[in-house]
C-alpha cells in the first residue's frame, strides 16, 4: 500500500515536472493581456508564460492549437453533480451541520460530462429545500481521482442558504409537505424568522466560545462550552471563514437576507439564481455580495415570473460581480456555459471578454480562488480549455481540457477510446450472463433460511 | 383539415380586414437585404415586397407600391421565421403550477381533444419566444417527461392525447393564430417499464414502482400496444359503419376525430424513445396504415434504416441534452441530428419545453458543431417542419406566394449574439418587445 502511494506520488511529481506549450492559439486570457494570438507555457502545473513569442523548451510537450481558441477553465458557481442526488437533508429547515463533502462520488459521469464541456472547477451545493441547507465544497474536475483528489485545496468552504418557494414547500399542504407532516416555515416571513433564529443562537454560541477562548488565552482553565455542529458552521460564517451562498429569486427576499446579514454582522458571498437581482442591483452591490444567475431561465415556477435574460447584464452594469451557473445535477448545462456566457452579449450587450468572465474570472472571484484560477495569467494554475472555434460561438466544441497542467479531457481520445470501452462492456455483460444465478458467491451468498 | 383553417379566401379576407384597420396599405418593402430563402441559395442585396400578408416579390429592382412602408435593411439578413416542432405554447404558462397548465387531460384515448382551442393568445411565453425569431410552433395537448412539467398532476395514462396544432406565435385569438389545428394526432407509444410520453422513457426497472420482472413488464407492454390496436380497429369499424350508414349507427366524437387519421389526411405524432418502442411504433404504423411522424426517437441511430425505408420523418429533441445512459458517449444527443441526416431521414427540431423554445436555433446550431451540415440545421427549423406538418405551401421558406413569416437579423440566426431586428408574421410587423424587455428598460432606469 505504502509503495503504491509512494509510486503514485512519484508519478505525480514526474507529471508535474512536465512542461507543456500550447501554440498558435487565439487566447482569451481574461487577464491584463486581453485576447492575443500566441502561446502558453505551462510548467509544474502552473502557467509560466503567456505571449506571442515563446521559445519551446527542450523536452516540452507541444500542443499545436493552430486555428483554435484557448480560454481559462470554466468555473461553475452552482452545481449538484458528483453527489448522486444526495442534496437535501429535508428533516429540518436548518441543517448547517451536514457537509456535501461527505457524499462526493468521484465516479459520477456528470463530472466527466462537465469536464468535456470545458469546466475545470465547480461549487457543489446542497439543494434548496432548507432555509440553511448545509456545507458546500469546491471541486476541480480531476476525473479519475478519488473524492479527496477532486477537492480544490485551499478553496474556502461555504454554506448554502435558500429563500422563497423551495424552503416553504415542506410547510405547504398543497405542495404535499413531507409525508403529510408540515414543516415550519411555510411563508417568506417564516424563512426570514428561521434564519434569524439560527443566527440568534449562533451569536450566543459564539459569545460563549469567545469568552472561553479569551480565558484560555489568559492562562485560565475554564470548562469548554458544549460543541454544537449546527451552530459551529454559523459561527464560521460570523467569523468570515465560511462563505454564504444563498439561493433566492425574488427582490423582496434578497433584500431581506441583506438586512439579516447587516443585523448579525456577516456577509453574503453570493446570491444564487437571484432572478430578480436586477430589481435590487443597487442594494446587492452596496452589500458587496456577488450574484450567480441563470442566463435565460423563465416560466417554470411562479417566482421566476419576472425572470429576465437581461438580469446578468443589468446587475453587472450596476456594479455587481456576476457569474452564470448551471445548477445542474447531470452536468448538461454545466457542459455548455461558454454559450450561456454569449447570452450576456445578446441580452444586454456585454463585451465578449466581460461575457466570458461570467463563467471564468467572476466565479473564481466569487469562490475566493481568483489567485489560483479564472484567467490565463502567469502564476495561476494551468486550468485551460482548447476549443476548435470561437468559444462564444454555438458552432464550437471543446477539444482538450487541462487541469493543473495535466490533460484530463481530449475529444479525439474520447472518440477513439469508445470502441474499446464498448467491447469491454459487452465482455462484462457476457461474463455476467455466464454466471449461474443459482450459485451465488462471496458476500452476496444467500443466508440460510 | 377543419373548415376554419386559415387557408381559404374567406379567411384571408378576414386577415386583410384586420390589416386594413392599422394601415392604409399593408405593403412593406424590405430594401437592400441579404435574403436567405432556405430552399435556395442566398440572394445578396435585394428587396423583398410583402403584400396582403404574402411575399409578393424578391428582386433587385422592385418598385414600392404607393403607401408601402419602406424598411431599410442594408447589411441585414432576411430568413424565414423559425418553427418549433415540439411545444406546449399557449397551454402551459407556469409548468409547476397546475392551474396554469392545460395539457394532459384525464383519460387514455382522447383524439377528440384539440390543443388549438385552449391556446391562450396572451400567454407571456408567446412574446418571450417570438422575439428570438420563432414565428410558428407545434403545440401539443399532452406533455411527457421533459415536456415542461405539465405531466405533473395530469393523467399519466394517456395513449392518445388529442390533436396537436401548428400555430403562429401571434394573433388576437386562437383562430387567427391557427395554421393547422389538425397538424397531428398525438400518440404516446408504450415502452417497457412504463410509458414515458414525449421526452423519454424510464429505464427498466423503474425505481420503486412498476412491474418487478422483465416478463411482467413485457406482458404489460404488449397489452398496451394491443389496447392501442384495438382502439384503431374500433375506429376502422366505425368508419365502415359510418360509410355504410349502418342501422343503429350513432355519431361518436372520439371516432369522428379518428377519421382523418385513418384516411391518412392527418399524421400521427408518435412519441417513441428507445429502440424497441421505435421499432414497434414503425410496425404499428404499417399495420394500421397511418401516416407516422416519430417524436423524440432518442435511439434512432439503432433504427435509422427502418425509419428511412418506411419514409417516416422524425422530430428530434434538444441537442442541449445528455443521454440518460451513463455509458453513452457524452455527445450522444448532440450527434443524433447528424445520424439522422446521414441516414437520409427527414427531420425537424422540437424543444419540448416552453421555456427553451426561444433557444430553438441554438439547439440546431449545436448539432452543426457536432457534425450536421449547416444548411440542414437551418432547414430543420424552417422548411422541414413546414413540410412535415403540411404547411409547406404557406410557410417555412422565403418564396413568392408564401406568407411573409420572416425575420430580419444582423447576423446568423443560429448564433447567440445575433440580434433580431425585425419580425413579420403573415406580413404583419410584430413589435419586438415583451414583458421581459419592458422590465429590463424599467429597471435599467431605476435611479
Amino acid at each position: 500500500m505504502k509503495t503504491k502511494l509512494l509510486l503514485g506520488l512519484l508519478a505525480l511529481a514526474s507529471l508535474r515536472a512536465e512542461v507543456t506549450v500550447i501554440r498558435n492559439a487565439t487566447i482569451m486570457t481574461e487577464g491584463a493581456q486581453g485576447t492575443i494570438k500566441g502561446s502558453i507555457l505551462v510548467r509544474d502545473g502552473k502557467i509560466a508564460e503567456v505571449g506571442d513569442n515563446i521559445a519551446v523548451p527542450e523536452g516540452a510537450t507541444v500542443i499545436d492549437a493552430g486555428g483554435q481558441w484557448v480560454i481559462p477553465g470554466i468555473i461553475d458557481c452552482h452545481v449538484h453533480i458528483g453527489v448522486d442526488g444526495n442534496m437535501n437533508e429535508g428533516s429540518v429547515s436548518v441543517s448547517s451541520m451536514v457537509n456535501i463533502k461527505d457524499v462526493i462520488n468521484p465516479e459520477d459521469i456528470a463530472l466527466y460530462r462537465a469536464l468535456a464541456g470545458g469546466v475545470t472547477a465547480a461549487n457543489v451545493l446542497h439543494g434548496s429545500a432548507n432555509s440553511i441547507g448545509g456545507q458546500t465544497i469546491v471541486l476541480k474536475m480531476r476525473w479519475g481521482q478519488d473524492a479527496d483528489g477532486l477537492i480544490f485545496e485551499g478553496a474556502k468552504p461555504g454554506l448554502k442558504f435558500a429563500l422563497g418557494e423551495n424552503p416553504k414547500r415542506a410547510g405547504n399542504p398543497q405542495a404535499g409537505g413531507r409525508g403529510g407532516e408540515l414543516r415550519y416555515p411555510a411563508t417568506r416571513m417564516g424563512v426570514e424568522d428561521t434564519i434569524r433564529e439560527a443566527f440568534n443562537q449562533a451569536v450566543a454560541y459564539k459569545a460563549e466560545w469567545d469568552k472561553y477562548d479569551a480565558e484560555v488565552r489568559a492562562g485560565r482553565h475554564p470548562l469548554a462550552p458544549r460543541k454544537d455542529l449546527k451552530l459551529e458552521a454559523l459561527k464560521e460564517v460570523l467569523e468570515g471563514t465560511r462563505y454564504v451562498h444563498a439561493h433566492c429569486y425574488r427582490a423582496d427576499e434578497i433584500l431581506m437576507l441583506i438586512r439579516i446579514a447587516d443585523d448579525y454582522g456577516f456577509k453574503i458571498r453570493t446570491f444564487q439564481h437571484v432572478m430578480e437581482g436586477y430589481k435590487v442591483a443597487k442594494e446587492i452591490a452596496a452589500s458587496g455580495a456577488g450574484a450567480s444567475t441563470f442566463s435565460d431561465w423563465f416560466g417554470y415556477k411562479m417566482e421566476v415570473f419576472d425572470a429576465i435574460p437581461y438580469n446578468a447584464a443589468i446587475m453587472a452594469k450596476k456594479g455587481v460581480l456576476v457569474s452564470l451557473n448551471s445548477d445542474s445535477e447531470d452536468g448538461e448545462l454545466t457542459g455548455r456555459l461558454n454559450t450561456e456566457a454569449a447570452k450576456a452579449m445578446k441580452y444586454g450587450g456585454m463585451s465578449r471578454e466581460d461575457a466570458l468572465a461570467m463563467v471564468t474570472l467572476n466565479p473564481a472571484k466569487q469562490l475566493g480562488v481568483d489567485n489560483r484560477v479564472g484567467s490565463i495569467e502567469v502564476g495561476k494554475d494551468a486550468d485551460i480549455v482548447i476549443y476548435d472555434k470561437d468559444p462564444l460561438s454555438e458552432f464550437s466544441k471543446v477539444q482538450k481540457v487541462l487541469i493543473d497542467g495535466h490533460k484530463y479531457f481530449d475529444r479525439d481520445q474520447d472518440i477513439s477510446g469508445r470502441a474499446a470501452k464498448e467491447a469491454e462492456k459487452q465482455k462484462l455483460i457476457e461474463s455476467e450472463k455466464s454466471e449461474k444465478p443459482d450459485q451465488p458467491q462471496g458476500r452476496g451468498a444467500r443466508r440460510p433460511q | 383539415m377543419k373548415p376554419a383553417a386559415i387557408m381559404g379566401p374567406a379567411a384571408l379576407a378576414v386577415f386583410v380586414g384586420c390589416a386594413a384597420a392599422f394601415a392604409a396599405s399593408d405593403a412593406v418593402l424590405i430594401r437592400n437585404a441579404d435574403v436567405y430563402p432556405v430552399t435556395g441559395a442566398e440572394i445578396k442585396g435585394v428587396s423583398l415586397l410583402i403584400e396582403d400578408g404574402k411575399i409578393a416579390d424578391i428582386g433587385a429592382k422592385i418598385v414600392a407600391p404607393k403607401g408601402a412602408r419602406i424598411v431599410e435593411a442594408k447589411g441585414l439578413r432576411v430568413y424565414p421565421g423559425m418553427i418549433d416542432s415540439g411545444t406546449e405554447l399557449g397551454l402551459n404558462e407556469i409548468s409547476s403550477e397546475r392551474v396554469t397548465v392545460d395539457t394532459n387531460e384525464i383519460g387514455e384515448f382522447l383524439p377528440q381533444l384539440k390543443a388549438l382551442i385552449a391556446v391562450n393568445p396572451d400567454s407571456a411565453t408567446f412574446a418571450a419566444t417570438r422575439v428570438n425569431g420563432i414565428t410558428s410552433a407545434m403545440t401539443y395537448p399532452g406533455a411527457g417527461r421533459g415536456g415542461g412539467g405539465g405531466g405533473r398532476g395530469g393523467a399519466a395514462a394517456q395513449f392518445i392525447s388529442g390533436e396537436a396544432a401548428l400555430i403562429h406565435l401571434a394573433g388576437w385569438t386562437w383562430e387567427e393564430m391557427e395554421i393547422n389545428r389538425s397538424a397531428a394526432m398525438q400518440l404516446n407509444f408504450p415502452s417497457i417499464g412504463g410509458r414515458g410520453g414525449r421526452g423519454g422513457e424510464a429505464e427498466f426497472p423503474a425505481a420503486g414502482r412498476g412491474p418487478a420482472t422483465f416478463t411482467e413488464a413485457r406482458r404489460q407492454y404488449d397489452e398496451q400496444i394491443q389496447k392501442i390496436n384495438d382502439f384503431f380497429d374500433a375506429a376502422r369499424q366505425y368508419q365502415k359503419e359510418r360509410a355504410a350508414n349502418a342501422p343503429g349507427f350513432k355519431k361518436d366524437l372520439k371516432m369522428e376525430a379518428m377519421l382523418p387519421v385513418l384516411e391518412q389526411k392527418e399524421p400521427v405524432a408518435i412519441s417513441a424513445s428507445r429502440e424497441r418502442s421505435i421499432r414497434d411504433a414503425i410496425a404499428f404504423a404499417e399495420k394500421q396504415h397511418i401516416k407516422a411522424v416519430i417524436v423524440q426517437p432518442r435511439e434512432l441511430d439503432k433504427v435509422a434504416a427502418e425509419l428511412k425505408s418506411h419514409n417516416i420523418p422524425v422530430i428530434l429533441g434538444r441537442t442541449e441534452a445528455l443521454s440518460e445512459n451513463e455509458d453513452d458517449p457524452y455527445d450522444k444527443e448532440m450527434t443524433l441530428p447528424s445520424e439522422a441526416y446521414k441516414a437520409g431521414l427527414k427531420f425537424a427540431f422540437g424543444t419540448f419545453s416552453n421555456e427553451w423554445t426561444r433557444n430553438l436555433p441554438y439547439n440546431a446550431a449545436r448539432a452543426v458543431a457536432f457534425g450536421l451540415p449547416y444548411e440542414e440545421a437551418l432547414k430543420a427549423i424552417t422548411i422541414n417542419p413546414a413540410e412535415i406538418w403540411g404547411a409547406a405551401s404557406e410557410t417555412g421558406s422565403i418564396e413568392k406566394g408564401k406568407w411573409a413569416d420572416l425575420i430580419i437579423t444582423d447576423g446568423d440566426p443560429l448564433e447567440v449574439p445575433t440580434q433580431i431586428k425585425g419580425l413579420y408574421i403573415k406580413g404583419k410587423e410584430i413589435e419586438l418587445t415583451n414583458r421581459q424587455i419592458e422590465l429590463y428598460h424599467r429597471y435599467m432606469a431605476r435611479p
